[in-house]
C-alpha cells in the first residue's frame, strides 16, 4: 500500500479499503487529502453545482431521558425549565419558514418519557396540513417510540409514514461504535439499533441522511467503524441521501467537564471530511457544516469533499446550546458558494434541485 | 501533484515556483482568478517550506491602543473617533504604564502599540509613553506607531523622519508595525482614506526606518473596493522597497471588517479570499521572510489552515484587541499560548515562540 496506489484507486473510482483509510489518515497531508476528495466530488458532481436547502430546525421538546454526556441542549424530565412546543407556536414557525421560501422542517426532540406514539402521529398530521416536507425523528427517537409503545420499529415507521412523515434525519448516530456509545451516551440506542431504523426506513421507501459527531472520546478506528457500517448499509439499501459529519462542540456539556477534550480544529474537520468523501464511495452527497465551522471554513470544505452547504437553518438550538452561534442567510450562502467558484442551487431533501 | 496543478492551468507558475523565479503581476492575477484554491495553496506551501521549513511562529504580546481620537477618520475604520465624541478616549502616560503593570506576571515580550492621528497630543507625550513602558518593563520590545503616525510625529517634532526616528528609538521604540498601508493605490486612498498619508510616503517612511536600522512590518487591508490588480501593485511596491532595504520582517494581509464602518454595505471577506490572499502574498513577496495569518482577523480555525497556504506565523496571544473588534470581528480577544502551540503542532509544524525580530525564545519540539 502506498499513497500512489491509493491515488490510482481513487482515480479509477475503485473503493478504498480500511487499511487505505488508516494509511491516508496517518500519512496523507492536507493537500493530498483535499485533492483526492476533490477528485471524488468532481466525479459525482461534474456540473459544479453546490446545493443547499431552505429549512428550519424545530425541536419539539428538550425534555430527554437519554442524558447524553456530549449534549448541552437537553433537560432532565424533572427539570421545570424543560419545554414542550405548543401547536400554535409550531404552526407559527412553519408559517414563517414557508414565507421565507422554506420547503422543509427538520423535526427532532428529546426522548420524552410520557408522550405516546399517538402524540407524534398527531404532530405530523398537524404539520402536514401546511404541505411542508417533514424530515423528522432521528433513529433514537424512533427506537424510543417503539419501546414506549411496545411495538416494532417497522410499525412505528409505518404509522408515522401514514401520518405524513416524509423522511428521517441522520442524527443520533454520534459514533456508531458501542464502546463509544456506552461511555458517552449509555441510554441511547445501540449502533445496531440505529442502523436497524435506517434499514427499515429505507425498506419502507423513506430516504434518510447519516451523520457523524466526532472529536470526543473515539479513536480513529472507531471513526472508521462508523464509516464502514454506513457504507455497508448503503450498499444494501442505497437509501442514504447524504453524509453529514461535524465535530463535537464541547461547551456546556458534561463530557467536556469530566474529560479533557481538545476541540477539533478547522484542520481536523477538513481532514475528516475529505477522508469521509474518499471512503464513502456510495454516498452521493456530503454536507459542509457551517453551523459548527463558521462560513470561512465551510466554504473551504467545498474543496475537501463537500458538495452541499446544508441548510439555511432559520432556527437552530442544539449547537447554539454548546456555545456556537453562526448565522447565515440564503443570500450569504449563495454568495459564499459563488465566490468559491460553484453554482449555488436550492434543493429539496432528496437533492432534487428547485 | 504537478498533474493536478497543470489541470488547474497553473503549470507555468509551478515551473517558476520550483525554479525560485520571481512572479509577475500577470502571474499574480492568474492565481487570484484561479478557482482552485488547493492548487494555489499547494504552490504557496512550496515557497513557505523553502523559506521557513517546519517552523511556525507565534509571539506572546500585549496590544495597547493609547487613543482612538483621529483626524483621518478613514471610511474602513470603526475605531477612530473625532475629539469630543462620546466614545473618544485617550490614555494618560500613567494609564499606559498601568496597562503594562497589570500584566507583569505574564511572559510578554512585545508591546504592540498604535493609535489614531491625534490633533493635539504633543510630541513629548509619545516619548513619555515609550519611556514609561520601558520603566515598568525594561526588557520588553516596543513595536509602535505605524508609518502614518511616524509622519505625524515628525511634523510634531518639526524634524526629518530620520531624526524623529532617532529620538523615538532613544526613548524605547524597537520597531514599527505594518499598519496604515491599506492599499497604496491613489484611487483607493482617494475613495476610502483621503486624509491619510499617501502610499508613496508610507513606503518612503518604511524605507527610511530600514535605513535607520529599524525593522518594520507591512500590511494590506483587502476585501473592500480594491481590484486584484491594485492588490498586486501594492505587493509589487513592497517587493521593490524590500529589494532595496531588506528591512521588512513580515507581511500581514488584513481582512476588511465592514461592521460599524462607513463602508458597512460591503460583506465580510470569504475564507477562500483570505487564503488566496495569503497564498498569493507568499508567492509574490519572494523577498519577505515571513507571512502572517493574523487569527484575530480571520479566526483561529482559518489561521491554522493558513499555515498550509503560505503563512508561517500566527501572530500573538493578543489581549484587548480593539480595532478589529469594533468592526465586528467575532473572534475571541485572547488565545492562550498553549492553544497556539496545539494549533501549530496539529498543522504539522514545530511551534516557535519568538520575539518581535523573530529571535527564537522557545522551540516546542517535544510532544
Amino acid at each position: 500500500m502506498s499513497l500512489s496506489s491509493i491515488k490510482n484507486s481513487v482515480a479509477s473510482a475503485e473503493r478504498i479499503s480500511d487499511e487505505d483509510f488508516l494509511f491516508l489518515h496517518d500519512q496523507g497531508d492536507l493537500f493530498e487529502l483535499g485533492m483526492l476528495a476533490e477528485m471524488v466530488r468532481r466525479r459525482k458532481h461534474p456540473d459544479n453545482i453546490v446545493s443547499y436547502i431552505v429549512d428550519r430546525n424545530i425541536n419539539y421538546t428538550d425534555i430527554c431521558v437519554s442524558a447524553c454526556k456530549f449534549c448541552a441542549f437537553f433537560r432532565a424530565p424533572d427539570d421545570p425549565a424543560g419545554y414542550l412546543l405548543e401547536k400554535e407556536e409550531l404552526a407559527q414557525k412553519i408559517a414563517e419558514t414557508q414565507e421565507l421560501g422554506g420547503t422543509q422542517i427538520l423535526l427532532q426532540g428529546g426522548l420524552h418519557p410520557d408522550l405516546g406514539l399517538e402524540y407524534y402521529e398527531d404532530l405530523v398530521r398537524f404539520m402536514k396540513q401546511t404541505t411542508i416536507h417533514v424530515h423528522g425523528f432521528s433513529p433514537p427517537e424512533i427506537q424510543h417510540f417503539a419501546a414506549l409503545a411496545d411495538c416494532s420499529v417497522r410499525e412505528v415507521l409505518q404509522r408515522l409514514i401514514a401520518a405524513g412523515l416524509d423522511s428521517i434525519p441522520g442524527g443520533g448516530a454520534e459514533i456508531l461504535s458501542d464502546r463509544v456509545r456506552q461511555a458517552a451516551a449509555p441510554r441511547k440506542c445501540s449502533s445496531d439499533e440505529w442502523l436497524e431504523v435506517m434499514k427499515t426506513a429505507h425498506g419502507l421507501g423513506l430516504r434518510t441522511t447519516a451523520t457523524m459527531m466526532f472529536g470526543h472520546i473515539e479513536t480513529v478506528e472507531e471513526r472508521l467503524e462508523h464509516l464502514r457500517r454506513l457504507r455497508e448499509l448503503q450498499d444494501e439499501t442505497a437509501g442514504f441521501t447524504a453524509f453529514i459529519p461535524w465535530p463535537f462542540q464541547p461547551d456546556n456539556t458534561p463530557l467536556a467537564e469530566s474529560t479533557a477534550i481538545e476541540k477539533t480544529s478547522g484542520l481536523g474537520y477538513l481532514r475528516m471530511l475529505a477522508l469521509s468523501r474518499i471512503y464513502l464511495d456510495n454516498f452521493d452527497n456530503l454536507q459542509a457544516s457551517w453551523v459548527t465551522q463558521g462560513p470561512k471554513v465551510a466554504q473551504l470544505a467545498l474543496f475537501f469533499g463537500a458538495n452541499d452547504f446544508g441548510s439555511t437553518m432559520i432556527e437552530e438550538n442544539v449547537v447554539a446550546a454548546a456555545g456556537v452561534s453562526f448565522r447565515l442567510s440564503e443570500k450569504e450562502i449563495r454568495r459564499l458558494v459563488a465566490d468559491a467558484g460553484f453554482t449555488p442551487r436550492k434543493r429539496l431533501m432528496d437533492y432534487t434541485l428547485v | 501533484m504537478k498533474e493536478y496543478i497543470k489541470q488547474a492551468g497553473l503549470a507555468g507558475i509551478y515551473d517558476k515556483v520550483v525554479a525560485s523565479e520571481r512572479l509577475s503581476i500577470d502571474d499574480g492575477l492568474k492565481l487570484f482568478q484561479s478557482s482552485d484554491i488547493l492548487a494555489v495553496g499547494y504552490l504557496a506551501n512550496i515557497v513557505r517550506e523553502r523559506l521557513n521549513g517546519d517552523r511556525a511562529y507565534f509571539i506572546y504580546n500585549q496590544h495597547i491602543n493609547y487613543s482612538n481620537i483621529c483626524t483621518n477618520l478613514c471610511k474602513f475604520c470603526a475605531f477612530g473617533r473625532e475629539k469630543g465624541d462620546e466614545l473618544a478616549y485617550q490614555m494618560s502616560v500613567e494609564e499606559v504604564k498601568d496597562k503594562v503593570r497589570q500584566r507583569l506576571d505574564e511572559p510578554i515580550v512585545e508591546i504592540h502599540m498604535v493609535g489614531g492621528i491625534h490633533p493635539d497630543l504633543p510630541f513629548d507625550y509619545y516619548l513619555e509613553v515609550l519611556r514609561g513602558i520601558k520603566e515598568v518593563r525594561p526588557d520588553v520590545h516596543i513595536q509602535a506607531f505605524t508609518c502614518v503616525e511616524i509622519a505625524h510625529l515628525a511634523s510634531l517634532h518639526g524634524a526629518s523622519v530620520a531624526e524623529t526616528l532617532a529620538v523615538l528609538s532613544d526613548a524605547g521604540l524597537g520597531s514599527i508595525p505594518g499598519g496604515g498601508a491599506e492599499v497604496f493605490s491613489a484611487r483607493i486612498r482617494e475613495k476610502t482614506c483621503e486624509h491619510k498619508l499617501s502610499g508613496e510616503k508610507w513606503l518612503e517612511i518604511a524605507a527610511t526606518a530600514h535605513r535607520c536600522g529599524l525593522r518594520t512590518n507591512a500590511t494590506m487591508l483587502y476585501g473592500h473596493i480594491e481590484t486584484h490588480e491594485e492588490r498586486l501593485e501594492h505587493l509589487a511596491a513592497l517587493r521593490d522597497v524590500q529589494d532595496e532595504t531588506n528591512g521588512f520582517l513580515a507581511f500581514i494581509p488584513l481582512a476588511f471588517h465592514p461592521r460599524n464602518t462607513a463602508m458597512d454595505d460591503l460583506s465580510n471577506t470569504t475564507g477562500i479570499d483570505d487564503l488566496k490572499t495569503i497564498a498569493v502574498s507568499r508567492l509574490f513577496l519572494d523577498n519577505f521572510p515571513h507571512i502572517k495569518a493574523y487569527w484575530v482577523m480571520i479566526g483561529p480555525k482559518l489561521a491554522q489552515i493558513a499555515l498550509s497556504f503560505g503563512a508561517d506565523d500566527m501572530d500573538g496571544t493578543v489581549k484587548e484587541e480593539v480595532i478589529t473588534h469594533m468592526a465586528g470581528a467575532e473572534t475571541d480577544q485572547a488565545i492562550g499560548s498553549s492553544t497556539l502551540v496545539r494549533l501549530i503542532r496539529e498543522a504539522g509544524r514545530i511551534p516557535v515562540e519568538r520575539g518581535t525580530l523573530y529571535d527564537v525564545i522557545n522551540v516546542y519540539d517535544e510532544q
